[in-house]
C-alpha cells in the first residue's frame, strides 16, 4: 500500500473549455455581423470597432498595471466587450466615443466590481446605456448606406413606414456597424450553437416572447398588427443581435433553465414595451440591463431544489 | 475660560469640516447630496441652508436639553428643527428666488435630514450651547464642502462649466449623464475612493493606521465610534 492516491474535493470531471476559448469562438462568431457593418458602411466601421477593441483592452491593461493586479487580457474577454460595443455604435460616432465607452465598461462596470466573473451587468451594454445617455445627438447620428442618409428601420416603423422584410434580412439599412444584417448575425448564432458555447434556450425565448408582446401591445394600441410589422421589428433593429451576442453572457444572465426562460421572456417584454409605448425606438440595450439586473432574484427563484430535501426546507 | 471656549470652537470646527465630515466621513444626508448637486451653487445653496438650520436646532435644543423629557426627545427635536426649517424656506422663497427655484423641493425635507437630528441626537442634547452652537457650525460648513465639491464636479464634467464659469476648451462634449442621477453616485463614490486612497479620514479609514474598520474587540480607548459603541453596550439600548 505505498501507492499515493490523490484526495481531491469534487468535481472530479473538469471540461477542457477555457475562458480564453470561449471568447474566441464568440469572436469568431462576430466576424460576419461585423464584417458585413464594415461592407455597408466603409472602412470607417473598421476604424471604429478597432478602436473599441483596442480601447477596452487597453483600459484593462492600464488598470490592472495601475493597481498592481495580475494581468488579464489574455482571457480575450476585454476584446469582446470591445467588439460588442462597437457593434452597438453608429459609424458616424466620433473617434472619442469607443474610448470613453470602453473606458467605461471595462473600468467602471467590470474591474471596479471585481473584474470578469463579478460585474452584475454587461459591460458593453451599460457604456452604450452610458453614452445614449451623455451624449443623445452624437449616439443617433444615422450614417449614410450608399449616398443615402436614412432613418434606421426601426425609426421608420415607429413613423408608421414600412422596410421590405430582404433589405432587413440582408442589413442594407442604416443602423449600428453589427446590427443591421439579419442573415450575419444568424450565422454567427449558429456557429456559437454548434460550438456549444451558447445555448439556443435564450435567443429563442427572447425573440418569441418579443414577437408575442409586440403583438399584444400592438393590439392594445390598435395598431394594425400583422405578420411583416412583427417580422420587421425582430429583424430590423438590436434585437437578433442583442438576443444572440448580448442577452446570452454568461456572467449576467441566470444558470438555472427555468430562469433563463424567465430572464429571456421579461427581455422580450420590456424591448416591446420600450419599442412600442417609449419614447425611443430601440430599447434592447435597456431591456436587457434591466434584467441583468433582476438575474440574481430570478436565480433566487428558480434554485434548484438539492436532492432528498422537502421543498419549505430547500427555501431556507 | 474664553480661551477654553475658543479651543473647544476650533476642535469642534474641524471636527466637523474635515474628521468627522458629515458626507465623506459618517455618510449621512445622502438624500440632499445626490438630488441637489448638479451645479457647484445648488450645491452650496443646500449646505448653507442645512447650515443654518443644523446651528441654531443645536443651540435650541442643548438650551433645552434639561427641560426635555427622554421618552419624547425626538418629537421635541422635530418641533425644534421643523420651525427653523419653515423659517430658511420662507426667507429663501422672499430673498434669493433664482436659487429657490432649482433647491426649493428639497428644502422643506431639511427637517428630516438625518444630520440635524443626528447632531441633536449624539452631541446637543448632551453638551453646554455654545459648544453645540459650533458643532452645528462645523458639521453644516462640512456638509456645505461636500456638497460644493461634488456638485463643482458634477458641474465640470456635466455642463463644462464650474460656478456658472466656463472651464472645458470649447471642444467639450459635456458629459451629461453627470448632472443627471447617476453621475451623482459617480461623483460621490470616485471623490470617496479617492480619500481612502490617499488615507484622509472616510468611512472606512478611521483616522488611527492600526484600525481596520472591525470594531469589535478594538481596544483604542481613543477611537470616539468606539467610545459610543461601549456607551451604547453598557446602556444596553440602541441609539438609533
Amino acid at each position: 500500500m505505498s501507492q499515493l492516491y490523490n484526495v481531491s474535493l469534487s468535481p472530479h470531471i473538469r471540461a477542457k473549455d477555457t475562458t480564453r476559448g470561449i471568447m474566441l469562438d464568440v469572436l469568431i462568431a462576430l466576424l460576419p455581423p461585423m464584417a458585413t457593418g464594415v461592407y455597408i458602411f466603409g472602412i470607417r466601421a473598421l476604424f471604429i470597432t478597432l478602436l473599441s477593441v483596442a480601447s477596452c483592452v487597453g483600459w484593462e491593461l492600464l488598470y490592472e498595471k495601475l493597481l498592481g493586479l495580475k494581468v488579464t487580457v489574455g482571457d480575450l474577454s476585454a476584446a469582446v466587450t470591445g467588439m460588442i460595443l462597437a457593434m452597438n455604435l453608429y459609424s458616424s460616432a466620433p473617434w472619442w466615443l469607443p474610448v470613453l465607452g470602453g473606458g467605461f465598461a471595462v473600468v467602471v462596470v467590470k474591474c471596479l466590481f471585481g473584474g470578469l466573473g463579478q460585474n452584475f451587468m454587461n459591460p458593453a451594454l451599460a457604456a452604450r446605456c452610458f453614452l445614449l445617455i451623455s451624449f443623445p445627438k452624437l449616439m443617433t447620428a444615422y450614417p449614410a448606406v450608399d449616398g443615402v442618409s436614412g432613418a434606421t428601420p426601426l425609426a421608420v416603423i415607429k413613423d408608421g413606414g414600412s422596410v421590405p422584410l430582404m433589405t432587413l434580412l440582408i442589413g442594407n439599412h442604416s443602423g449600428t456597424i453589427g446590427e443591421t444584417s439579419a442573415l450575419a448575425i444568424l450565422i454567427g448564432a449558429l456557429y456559437l450553437i454548434i460550438r456549444g458555447v451558447i445555448r439556443i434556450r435564450i435567443p429563442a425565448v427572447v425573440i418569441l416572447s418579443s414577437a408575442l408582446f409586440i403583438a399584444g401591445f400592438g393590439f392594445i394600441k390598435g395598431d394594425a398588427v400583422t405578420p411583416e410589422l412583427i417580422l420587421s421589428h425582430i429583424l430590423g433593429g438590436g434585437l437578433l443581435a442583442g438576443a444572440v451576442f448580448m442577452a446570452t453572457d454568461y456572467v449576467t444572465a441566470p444558470v438555472t433553465g427555468w430562469g433563463q426562460v424567465i430572464y429571456a421572456a421579461l427581455i422580450g417584454f420590456l424591448t416591446a414595451f420600450i419599442r412600442l409605448f417609449g419614447g425611443s425606438a430601440e430599447g434592447m440595450s435597456y431591456a436587457i440591463i434591466i434584467s441583468n439586473l433582476l438575474t440574481p432574484l430570478i436565480e433566487k427563484l428558480t434554485a434548484p431544489r438539492p436532492f432528498g430535501l422537502e421543498k419549505k426546507e430547500a427555501a431556507r | 475660560m474664553g480661551g477654553g471656549l475658543v479651543k473647544k470652537a476650533v476642535e469642534r470646527l474641524y471636527n466637523g469640516i474635515i474628521k468627522e465630515n458629515p458626507t465623506f466621513v459618517l455618510m449621512l444626508g445622502m438624500c440632499p447630496t445626490l438630488a441637489v448637486t448638479t451645479q457647484a451653487l445648488n450645491g452650496m445653496g443646500m449646505g448653507l441652508s442645512t447650515c443654518a438650520v443644523l446651528m441654531m436646532s443645536n443651540l435650541i435644543i442643548s438650551l433645552l436639553r434639561k427641560f426635555i423629557p427622554d421618552s419624547v426627545r425626538m418629537p421635541a427635536y422635530i418641533v425644534v428643527v421643523a420651525s427653523f426649517v419653515t423659517i430658511v424656506d420662507l426667507l429663501m422663497q422672499a430673498y434669493v428666488r433664482e436659487l429657490y427655484g432649482p433647491l426649493g423641493l428639497y428644502i422643506p425635507l431639511i427637517v428630516v435630514n438625518c444630520i440635524i437630528l443626528g447632531r441633536a441626537e449624539s452631541y446637543a442634547s448632551k453638551n453646554p450651547p455654545a459648544a453645540s452652537f459650533f458643532d452645528g457650525l462645523g458639521m453644516g460648513l462640512g456638509f456645505t464642502v461636500a456638497l460644493t465639491v461634488i456638485g463643482a464636479v458634477r458641474e465640470l464634467l456635466g455642463s463644462g462649466t464650474v460656478f456658472g464659469l466656463r472651464v472645458m476648451p470649447g471642444g467639450y462634449e459635456p458629459v451629461s449623464i453627470m448632472v443627471l442621477a447617476p453621475g451623482a453616485f459617480f461623483a460621490l463614490s470616485v471623490l470617496t475612493a479617492l480619500q481612502n486612497k490617499l488615507g484622509a479620514p472616510s468611512a472606512t479609514n478611521k483616522g488611527s493606521a492600526h484600525c481596520d474598520g472591525r470594531c469589535a474587540g478594538c481596544m483604542d480607548r481613543s477611537c470616539s465610534i468606539g467610545a459610543e459603541l461601549r456607551e451604547t453596550t453598557r446602556d444596553g439600548r440602541s441609539r438609533g
